[in-house]
């Protein structure tokens, strides 16, 4: 009487809810995630191509529920059809450009070649400066971290004043270099300990001078942690708003001040404004994009020891 | 912090440095020393109108400073041989970061103490504490300082979606490397196009796709800038939006260090997951935990960006930060002295609460037997 209706077959068996429910939880949840991370500058993106309705109506999707229109980046004059013709904003944009890259690239490689040399030396000699000894000065560069930009930022704007600096690129890039000094030192500290110290006392035995056993022999090693160090005091420099809106105003002004001085007064037309910030993050977009490896092994050093 | 300590570099070069080569070391690094101090004198005299050289700025006296501090590091290596050498490779960073840090914030103090209007002719005047005074009955300031604490305390929350989201990317996962990508990317963005892109457009009352979300979800009247509350939680989720990216490669780098044989050794005497995570990965993330707070706490006291882009402080300064409050004070008033010691008593909370902090965690950290 009791017959058993339902069979489980060997199929059934293998079916293993718990774990088709875990799978669905973490992709669901990552999904959702990434969708939060990557939807503003999907936002952007699509926003540079709309006219005014389109904005108003929400719409979304292009060539669905709305057609691409050049607008955004004719309000650059980067658009095809403008592209060739005078464009004051363009001439205005391309400066801007040019100034935080050279500002972000020379202060990432000062700052990087001046940090490197400091953790190279930190990690291998003892040194003693009155008091202070290897770890006092090492936390002595560290501790600049923990300074807040402001602190110097109003007396920079009178020093730079008395000196002539104030809107002048190499004001900049000396401050620039100053905020991600300690970043550099922190990443380099950790990437030449990792280093045995036998190769460079192979080097000097078989007559290598000590900056020479530097160059050939520890540079070429280290040199993820030096890249790793360089994008990402990049990115903190490329970003740098504070001290660009403090003390520029029309030579070298960077292009986040730019981006930020139209906030204001242009809040209606979203396509120049989009087609603005979207040039302003495409460049960090592609290099973490091309990079994250290295970006990862940067953030990553010193959180494990 | 001393983890490299006793592993230095133990070769001793020979030197020979004749009394000659050491004559011109000396005189090198003190004549260039005599020359800085000779221009910063005649620079002096010149700005106190006492005599006349025609200075236009203080330039003179930068050129002088950079030689000097070319000849002290050339110095070194004609003086010391190899041992300066050795030198040479953390002098010109400790003279970059004295030049650019000690000798302005000294010079901050000086600023600090007086009412200086740049945009007046009277230039700088000394008032003693009357900053002081001001500072004390300036509601917006205290007002931006406990902002300072809730805006801290955020990073709790930070640090729970961080510490999830780096589990989640722990395990055995298809396209990892998308997802790592892209929980990166906020972090690339700058904090002022992140303003324009979230806090202006998407944020926007009437056609910003957040607000539209929101009156689909059933909110009439979506405000996001409105009250005090609202306004604060809509800048720390952009905050937070920004930087879990950081505390999450942290925490990703800590859990992948963590060897596989504590996990299967748990298997093996049949742990649940729950109790796997408390009692075996949370206390042997504690130390990387620590640290990635630590950083979060230090780039958070820098917060000012996306507040003075969104807000600009508003509404009643409800969203304001330390930093936004004085670039504002800076900004509306151009009153170097006041915003200046603002800053200065910041800084002495901060020192003094980190030092605090870092010594706790120090203990934390230290392992328990």
């Amino acid at each position: 009487m009791n017959k058993q209706i339902f069979h489980d077959t060997a199929q059934d068996l293998s079916f293993k809810p718990n774990w088709f429910f875990n799978r669905f939880l973490i992709y669901g949840v990552l999904i959702i995630w990434a969708f939060i991370c990557l939807f503003p500058i999907y936002w952007t993106i699509t926003t540079t191509f709309k006219a005014a309705p389109d904005v108003m109506k929400g719409n979304i999707v292009p060539w669905w529920d709305f057609t691409p229109k050049w607008l955004g980046l004719k309000s650059l004059g980067l658009s095809p059809n403008t592209i060739f013709v005078e464009n004051t904003v363009r001439e205005e944009f391309l400066k801007r450009f040019w100034n935080s890259t050279i500002i972000a690239f020379s202060s990432s490689t000062i700052a990087v070649a001046l940090g490197s040399c400091t953790a190279y030396g930190l990690s291998r000699f003892s040194y003693r400066f009155g008091f202070m000894r290897n770890s006092d000065i090492s936390f002595f560069f560290l501790s600049q971290l923990i300074l807040p930009p402001v602190v110097l930022a109003l007396p920079f704007l009178v020093l730079y004043k008395e000196l002539a600096l104030l809107d002048t690129r190499i004001g900049l890039i000396a401050l620039y270099t100053l905020t991600v000094l300690p970043i550099v030192i922190w990443i380099m500290r950790d990437q030449f300990g990792s280093i045995p110290v036998e190769l460079e006392e192979a080097a000097l035995v078989d007559g290598l001078s000590l900056w020479k056993a530097f160059g050939t022999i520890i540079l070429p090693i280290a040199l993820p942690g030096i890249i790793a160090a360089f994008i990402i005091s990049l990115v903190l420099t490329w970003n740098e708003y504070f001290f660009a809106a403090l003390l520029t105003s029309s030579h070298a002004k960077t292009l986040p001040v730019m981006v930020a001085s139209q906030t204001g007064s242009q809040g209606i037309a979203w396509w120049s404004m989009a087609a603005l910030s979207f040039a302003a993050i495409l460049p960090l977009v592609i290099i973490g994009i091309v990079l994250e490896k290295f970006i990862i092994k940067g953030m990553a050093a010193g959180a494990v020891k | 912090m001393s983890a490299s300590e006793g592993n230095y570099l133990h070769i001793v070069m020979p030197d020979q440095i004749s009394d000659t080569r050491r004559n011109f070391g000396r005189f090198i690094i003190w004549g260039s020393a005599v020359l800085l101090i000779l221009t910063v004198l005649l620079q002096s005299l010149d700005q106190s109108n006492f005599l006349s050289f025609g200075f236009e700025n203080w330039r003179p006296t930068l050129y002088a400073y950079l030689f000097w501090a070319f000849c002290l590091c050339l110095g070194q290596v004609i003086l010391y041989g190899e041992q300066g050498k050795r030198r040479l490779f953390i002098l010109p960073a400790v003279l970059f970061v004295i030049s650019v840090v000690i000798f302005p914030l000294i010079f901050a103090l000086g600023i600090a103490f007086s009412s200086w209007n740049l945009s007046s002719p009277d230039g700088r005047q000394f008032n003693g504490l009357a900053n002081v005074y001001q500072m004390w009955s300036d509601p917006f300031y205290w007002n931006a300082l406990k902002n300072m604490i809730y805006y801290t305390l955020a990073i709790l929350f930070e640090y729970i979606i961080a510490f999830s989201l780096a589990l989640l990317l722990n395990t055995q996962i298809r396209a990892r490397k998308f997802f790592r990508v892209a929980f990166l990317m906020p972090l690339m963005l700058s904090p002022v196009a992140v303003s324009w892109m979230i806090g202006k457009s998407m944020l926007e009352a009437r056609f910003g796709p957040i607000s539209r979300l929101a009156r689909e979800l059933g909110w009439e009247n979506p405000s996001f800038f409105g009250s005090h509350e609202m306004a604060r939680a809509v800048i720390m989720m952009m905050d937070a939006w920004t930087f879990i990216p950081l505390m999450m490669i942290m925490i990703l780098a800590g859990l992948q260090a963590i060897p596989k044989e504590m996990h299967e050794a748990a298997d093996v005497d049949g742990a649940p997951p729950w109790k796997k995570f408390w009692e075996i990965t949370f206390p042997l993330m504690l130390p990387v935990s620590i640290t990635a707070i630590l950083i979060r706490i230090i780039f958070k006291l820098k917060l000012a960006d996306i507040i003075i882009n969104v807000t600009s402080g508003g509404p009643g300064g409800a969203t304001d930060s330390v930093t936004s409050f004085i670039f504002r004070e800076y900004r509306d008033r151009s009153n170097v002295g006041y915003g200046t010691f603002l800053a200065i008593f910041y800084l002495i909370i901060i020192v003094i609460l980190m030092t605090i902090l870092i010594k706790i965690a120090d203990k934390w950290m230290r392992p328990r037997y």
